[in-house]
């Protein structure tokens, strides 16, 4: 009997910890929120999180956006063949890298970047008692911490993502001409074709929430980072599944709510 | 005006750590709390700072009852009271000077230059004199116990509390830490909290003794009055003797 309800008992385990987890992250946001106004422990440090999450991702973003741009230019132009004017590759590469694929692609290769070296660092200033002793000195540790990365990963998301759209484009068109046979300007009519500037502005607000979303989740399971090196393992791999997940489900909801 | 534990019980998933723990710092002294690993004295610690708040009980600290205050509150509180971590709790991205002088940067009146003075005493103090640009991981184990020491003393605190001060060191780096404890309530007046179960350790600094065993205060008195003691279960552990101690379970 009792060897029966062993697993409804570790599902009712398993739910009961999601429930927590929900709860402290709610409480972190309000902490977070709040400590907003506490402008001289976040703003000396704005800068360097700036630095640290937004231009030295620039290199991978780039690399990402630059093959994701010829792919999807030589994809294009095979599925066109015979069938739509291949100007159309510069509608393609324009609209999808913008909308799509620019965002999420460099919000995943970021969530391994940005929010597992938050989780990492922040969980090992928790196992080590750095955080505490913050606490100690009288600092707010959220206000310290946690307030300044995510601001930073808010602003500079958008600026890498829209610099990696841009390289993206760049990279379908190069290809285009030097692989597809094709003209600047059938390139540039295709691109323009269907081009909205709306089309920019909706991958600012997913960028937005993008940033949000991994330094959050990076700065939320590395504060709550439990048992050493294990446990900051732990808390670098959940931070990239977690926020992958949220980003996919971000990506489905803004077009659902946006488009 | 000091600091008063009464009747603290505090319990992680489960299990009850403290269970009625109650003990009265006298001011000025420097008081030991011994007990064996796990058996709560570091989660004691913590509640005089408000790192960790009791499920029932009070922790006066001036006056002011540290559990039942809001967090601004705590910080207030916080600023009387330096803490001297386990395992020194260095910040690894800044150098020496930089953790010394961060509880200062909340201070009212510091300058940098005057921040930068109150370091150089205060590493000065411990024997750290020209460490000021190295980092803590180009210290030893009992160089960053002395660079916690001199970051815990910059504020100039009316308390220090010390978790496991001499944990993990050489008997030679422990009578140089313990010194230092006893030279800071010599020289600086404050009033010391030392949480350890190195029981030679806890016999030089103390004015007084308190044993937690099973979540409470088993014993309390002056180092010689412990060592008197005909109870089997302060016997057997400041003895390392643990038939006494299972003779009475």
């Amino acid at each position: 009997m009792l060897l029966s309800l062993a697993p409804v008992q570790a599902v009712g385990r398993g739910a009961l910890r999601s429930v927590a987890a929900v709860g402290r992250a709610g409480y972190m946001g309000m902490e977070a929120a709040r400590a907003l106004r506490k402008v001289g422990f976040w703003a000396p440090h704005l800068l360097g999180q700036m630095r640290r999450i937004g231009v030295e991702s620039v290199p991978i973003a780039l690399f990402i956006a630059t093959f994701t741009g010829i792919v999807l230019a030589l994809q294009a132009s095979y599925t066109f063949t015979g069938a739509v004017p291949l100007y159309f590759v510069g509608t393609l590469v324009g609209k999808t890298m913008i909308m799509e694929l620019g965002p999420v692609l460099t919000g995943l290769a970021l969530s391994g970047r940005v929010g597992a070296n938050i989780a990492a660092e922040l969980g090992t200033m928790r196992v080590t008692e750095q955080i505490d002793a913050l606490e100690t000195l009288a600092y707010d540790p959220v206000a310290y911490l946690v307030v300044p990365r995510i601001l930073a990963g808010a602003v500079m998301f958008p600026m890498v993502i829209i610099l990696a759209n841009a390289v993206g484009v760049l990279a379908g068109w190069g290809t285009a001409l030097s692989l597809l046979d094709m003209s600047s300007p059938e390139f540039l009519r295709g691109l323009r074709l269907y081009f909205d500037p709306w089309d920019v502005q909706f991958s600012i607000i997913k960028s937005v929430t993008f940033g949000i979303t991994v330094t959050a989740v990076g700065c939320f399971f590395g504060f709550h980072t439990r048992g050493g090196a294990y446990g900051v393992g732990k808390a670098t791999t959940r931070t990239v599944v977690v926020s992958s997940m949220i980003i996919l489900v971000l990506d489905a909801f803004w077009a659902a709510v946006l488009l | 005006m000091s600091i008063e534990l009464v009747d603290l019980h505090k319990g992680f998933g489960g299990d009850d750590i403290l269970r009625g723990f109650s003990l009265t710092i006298p001011e000025g002294q420097t008081t030991s709390v011994i007990g064996g690993s796990g058996s709560g004295k570091s989660v004691m610690l913590k509640h005089i700072v408000g790192l960790l708040r009791p499920d029932v009980g009070d922790v006066w600290v001036d006056g002011e009852n540290v559990a039942r205050l809001d967090q601004e509150s705590v910080y207030r509180v916080r600023r009387k009271v330096g803490y001297v971590f386990q395992f020194a709790a260095l910040f690894d991205s800044m150098t020496i000077a930089e953790n010394v002088g961060l509880g200062l940067k909340r201070m009212e009146g510091y300058t940098s230059a005057k921040i930068a003075d109150r370091v150089r005493e205060c590493l000065d103090r411990v024997n750290l004199s020209g460490f000021e640009s190295r980092l803590p991981a180009e210290l030893s184990g009992g160089q960053r116990k002395r660079a916690g020491l001199a970051r815990a003393i910059a504020t100039e605190p009316k308390y220090i509390l010390y978790d496991e001060p001499t944990t993990g060191l050489d008997p030679v780096t422990t009578a140089v830490i313990d010194e230092l404890i006893m030279r800071m309530a010599d020289e600086l007046g404050v009033t010391g909290v030392v949480v350890t179960h190195d029981m030679n350790s806890a016999f030089r600094v103390s004015d007084r003794v308190a044993m937690l065993y099973d979540g409470r205060v088993r014993f309390e008195g002056t180092p010689d009055e412990i060592r008197a003691s005909e109870d089997p279960i302060v016997r057997g552990f400041i003895e390392g003797r643990p038939e006494l101690m299972e003779s009475v379970l």
